[in-house]
């Protein structure tokens, strides 16, 4: 559905931050990128999503090329994508935030049910504005919940369990797997979470601005946790960036 | 009331058709409506042009009093007295629209003075927009000065956002024991428009507190100046936000100031400007906006 073929991107004054990342997300997965801090998975959540232009390179998007195609077209043709850190608005509620994600108005209930999915009670929240007075998990959450509203064929999370308690990350692996089983979407996340590389029908581990290994959730897993697996008799595979 | 007057009634207070309880519509520089109630008594000056609005202790009711200049080569100057008796709440409806077809200059200088009793609380709403595509300039100049009395409240909610060529408001506000006031100013230019605002605000007595809260967008190649001055003289807490969104080739100049004269005075300023952010646009446009899209609802969002 999705293919990045060797592309690369160098930050402002030339420092080469992705080089040659070249990988396919096939329809309807749960994909997985992890990586070391610093390895550029965010830089490639923000190339798929139209942040900025590659370098060089090309993406392709159910067999269109998209890369020459800003945030705006990526966006209608259907790639989401929730930011790491979550921006905020002054002025701006929650509920019309989800209203600009889906396109048209909402009803009270409307906006309710697309938070519940993130464990927010939503009649406290849908009239509050998207401004500093959020704490960080809520603030997170109703970042997860624009993309999910979209419903894109493709949504991007970028390390969608920073700072969100664990009752509610588990709501979370919940309805990623409502909306790939029952809603046919494709789910990339980046993430550092054991609980959701487990869940993976796919991982790709980016480390130094390139892919350093990929492939199923049993061949790759193994080698990220190494030893204190126990997982001695499974194919282990060597990656580059963990020791 | 002219058919422009009845146009500009509708931008400027959202009312249309017949009016309710005490109002005074000035148009053109005369009186084109005008009704007082038991509680509520609209009397003209007999020394200069204006109104007296006589609130009585105790009323809760709302006063309407708009203000039109529905063509060019008029300078309207008035002078309007509010006194407002103890216990009273009141929400007072102000407002003004200037138009301008032709090449002249269409101008209101409106100077409102507010006497707020003990007790007594008071909303006071004005919008102010320009309209009609004469050359001639479109100016407000607003001056406000309050007195609120003892544990008396005030807030006053301002908005000017369109078409407004000139303006220079001016705000002092003193106040006394116990006092309250708050201040949301809403205030947006463009093309080569010029804003000035001016607030100062005295607190004399002990507890008084305000609350003072700009928020203003400049376009085009307009000019804005914000002054805000708090003087504390007694024990009390002040607090003014100044935020300002700057665009194109416009200039902000925000200018605090705060003076604490007594050891209790507790005074906070705080004041940004800078260009809408690059992160607020582009969370917008993956969820589907266009840039431009994304920018006008982040400006509409921060002067709501
Ligand atoms: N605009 C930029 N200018 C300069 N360097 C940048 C820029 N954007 C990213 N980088 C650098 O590129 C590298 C990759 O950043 P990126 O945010 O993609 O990492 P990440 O894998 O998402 O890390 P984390 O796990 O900490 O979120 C980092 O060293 C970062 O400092
Ligand atoms: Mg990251």
């Amino acid at each position: 559905m999705l293919k990045l073929e060797k592309i690369s991107w160098k930050a402002e004054g030339g420092k080469d931050i992705l080089q040659d990342v070249t990988f396919q997300i096939p329809e309807n997965k749960f994909v997985v990128i992890t990586g070391p801090n610093g390895g550029g998975k965010t830089t490639t959540a923000k190339l798929i999503a139209g942040l900025m232009p590659p370098t060089s390179g090309k993406i392709t998007f159910q067999g269109k090329e998209i890369t020459s195609l800003d945030a705006t077209e990526r966006a209608k043709a259907g790639i989401g994508y929730a930011f790491q850190q979550p921006v905020r608005f002054k002025g701006i509620t929650v509920k019309e935030l989800i209203e600009i994600a889906t396109g048209h108005s909402l009803s009270e209930n409307e906006s309710c049910a697309i938070l519940t999915e993130v464990g927010l009670c939503a009649k406290e929240y849908v009239n509050r504005e998207v401004n500093d007075s959020l704490s960080g998990g809520e603030i997170k959450r109703i970042e997860i919940a624009t993309v999910l509203a979209r419903r894109s064929k493709l949504s991007v999370f970028d390390e969608p369990e920073a700072g969100i308690d664990l009752w509610s990350f588990t709501r979370l692996i919940e309805v990623f797997t409502k909306h790939r089983e029952e809603r046919q979407e494709t789910m990339l996340v980046v993430s550092h979470q054991e609980r959701l590389l487990e869940i993976a029908d796919e991982i790709i581990v980016i480390a130094n601005g390139r892919v350093s290994a990929q492939g199923s959730r049993d061949e790759i897993l193994p080698g990220l946790f190494g030893e204190k697996r126990n997982c001695a008799p499974c194919p282990k595979k060597e990656i580059d960036g963990y020791e | 009331m002219n058919e422009t007057t009845k146009a500009l009634m509708k931008i400027v207070t959202g009312v249309e058709g017949d009016l309710e309880g005490a109002y005074n519509i000035r148009e053109d520089s005369g009186c084109a409506a005008r009704h007082s109630t038991e509680l509520v008594k609209i009397e003209s000056k007999t020394d200069q042009p204006g109104i007296d609005i006589t609130i009585a202790p105790g009323a809760k009711e709302s006063v309407f009093i708009p203000a039109f200049v529905t063509h060019g080569e008029i300078t309207d100057l008035v002078y309007n007295d509010f006194f407002i008796g103890e216990g009273a709440d009141i929400t007072i409806i102000a407002g003004c629209g200037v138009h301008s077809d032709d090449h002249g200059d269409a101008v209101h200088n409106g100077i409102h003075r507010f006497f707020i009793g003990k007790d007594a609380r008071v909303l006071y709403v004005e919008k102010h927009v320009g309209t009609g595509v004469g050359t001639g300039k479109r100016s407000i100049n607003p001056v406000t000065e309050v007195e609120v009395g003892e544990n008396g409240y005030m807030e006053m909610d301002t908005t000017q956002i369109k078409n407004v060529d000139s303006t220079v408001r001016t705000t002092n506000a003193v106040l006394l024991k116990g006092a309250k006031l708050v201040i949301r100013e809403r205030l947006m230019t463009d093309g080569d428009q010029l804003a000035e605002t001016n607030f100062r605000v005295e607190m004399n007595g002990e507890d008084s507190s305000v609350d003072l809260v700009s928020r203003s967008v400049a376009r085009g190649n307009s000019k804005q100046t914000l002054y805000s001055n708090i003087e504390g003289n007694a024990k009390c807490s002040g607090h003014s936000e100044c935020d300002a969104i700057i665009m194109d080739y416009a200039t902000v100049n925000a200018v605090p100031g705060l003076l604490a004269n007594n050891i209790d005075a507790a005074l906070i300023h705080e004041a940004a400007i800078g260009k809408i952010a690059g992160e607020q646009i582009m969370k917008l446009k993956t969820l589907g906006l266009t840039e431009a899209e994304a920018e006008e609802r982040i400006v509409n969002g921060f002067l709501k």
